[in-house]
């Protein structure tokens, strides 16, 4: 077996969710590059696509529930306890915040994000360099978790959807500990006050190639 | 903007909003139900089992962390509550040498070659497969689950998903073969 057989191997277990659309950037990538490469793999990948299409549709033909099931939920739901309101946590806000925006805000807010990329840049790195040495701050929201750790300031891309943030988070394990201000900033945790200086800009750097990331910089 | 709309939502049903509670069901609980009739097998208890979900969804959104989607989330809680289902009456699912004698093999595999396109026979196979091939098809093809996300309803590693799915495939092709298509794989 070929080594680009071997990889093959890999790739061809990858080519479910490549059909489906539900891989990574960086993966589909690997798997378009492989599909282009190896006819034999390309028969396979129209296979998987045969699959998922007849999928969809023996899904599609089992039908919905009666209204039986929405009347007996609510009956329910009408017999619990009434619950007292309660405030929404850091995430929903966020998502409150996307989900407020109607599609003509959005779609100003992408042409307004153009400018606001180039400004926004020089309006942090001086508000990063005034505040540097008390730590940042935001205007209009309390700090909720100060405490230790090593800190940067995020702005999420426009394009990033709750999702993608979410998952970002997850897997660089990270913590929002304040924000979002009124520009959309966001004191984020990326580590513990062990963190040499040198790391954290070298995370920096890193962070600022990634696709959910607008906007990042190091603070204290 | 789905996703972040369903955790909107959340956290309105955490505060007793009904009317969230409303949309949240009228976005998903065809999808849920499908999953659930897939593995169940009979659509009164799928009917019921939503129910059941869908009032876990309103106890429950309170404790919600947004670890994963909302629909994730759905999703296993709607696999615990059908497989506990079956349970506590296995004659809900039926067993693959039972679900073989519905499908008309009267034929041998030419004639109903002949008889069937392609795809109503690749249908055929995919309702044959065992639940737990069922599954994991309908999550990644149907439900468009990542490998992550499968992992997480299934409450399996990630390596251990994409191993399931390709046994699936490869059982897939075994029963197509038995029905007169040879997809020359694995």
């Amino acid at each position: 077996m070929t080594s680009e057989h071997k990889e093959a191997d890999g790739i061809e277990e990858l080519l479910p969710w490549h059909a489906a659309g539900t891989l990574s950037r960086r993966d589909a990538e690997r798997v378009e590059a492989a599909l282009k490469r190896d006819p034999e793999l390309a028969r396979r990948f129209e296979m998987v696509r045969d699959e998922l299409g007849a999928t969809i549709q023996l899904n599609e033909t089992l039908g919905a529930p009666s209204a039986r099931a929405m009347t007996d939920l609510f009956a329910r739901i009408d017999a619990e306890p009434k619950r007292a309101p309660r405030a929404l946590g850091l995430g929903a806000r966020v998502a409150s915040f996307f989900d407020g925006l109607t599609p003509r805000t959005m779609a100003y807010a992408s042409a307004a994000a153009v400018l606001a990329i180039v400004l926004q840049a020089g309006v942090i790195g001086v508000m990063v360099s005034k505040y540097g040495s008390g730590g940042y701050e935001t205007a209009s929201a309390p700090t909720t978790a100060p405490g230790v750790g090593a800190f940067t300031i995020i702005r999420f891309a426009p394009q990033a959807t709750m999702d993608d943030i979410t998952k970002f988070m997850e897997m660089n394990k990270f913590n929002v500990v304040a924000g979002p201000t009124a520009g959309g900033l966001y004191k984020v945790r990326v580590g513990d006050a062990s963190l040499a200086a040198g790391d954290l800009n070298a995370l920096v750097k890193k962070l600022q190639s990634d696709k959910v990331v607008g906007f990042v910089a190091p603070t204290r | 903007m789905q996703t972040s709309s369903d955790e909107v939502l959340i956290s309105r049903i955490a505060n007793g909003d009904r009317l969230a509670m409303q949309v949240l069901f009228a976005r998903h609980h065809v999808r849920v139900y499908r999953f659930v009739l897939r593995l169940v097998r009979n659509e009164a208890t799928a009917e019921d089992l939503i129910s059941e979900v869908f009032l876990d969804v309103w106890r429950q959104a309170a404790k919600f962390e947004g670890r994963s989607a909302v629909s994730t989330w759905m999703l296993s809680i709607a696999r615990f509550k059908a497989l506990s289902a079956l349970r506590r009456k296995p004659e809900y699912e039926l067993d693959e040498e039972t679900a073989e004698a519905i499908e008309d093999h009267s034929d041998d595999p030419e004639v109903t070659l002949a008889k069937k396109d392609k795809g109503a026979l690749l249908r055929e196979a995919l309702s044959a497969l065992s639940a737990e091939h069922r599954e994991v098809i309908d999550l990644v093809y149907y439900h468009e689950k990542s490998v992550e996300e499968v992992a997480r309803i299934v409450d399996i590693p990630e390596a251990t998903v994409k191993t399931r799915m390709f046994y699936a495939r490869k059982k897939l092709s075994e029963l197509l073969k038995e029905r007169g298509i040879d997809r020359g794989w694995p």
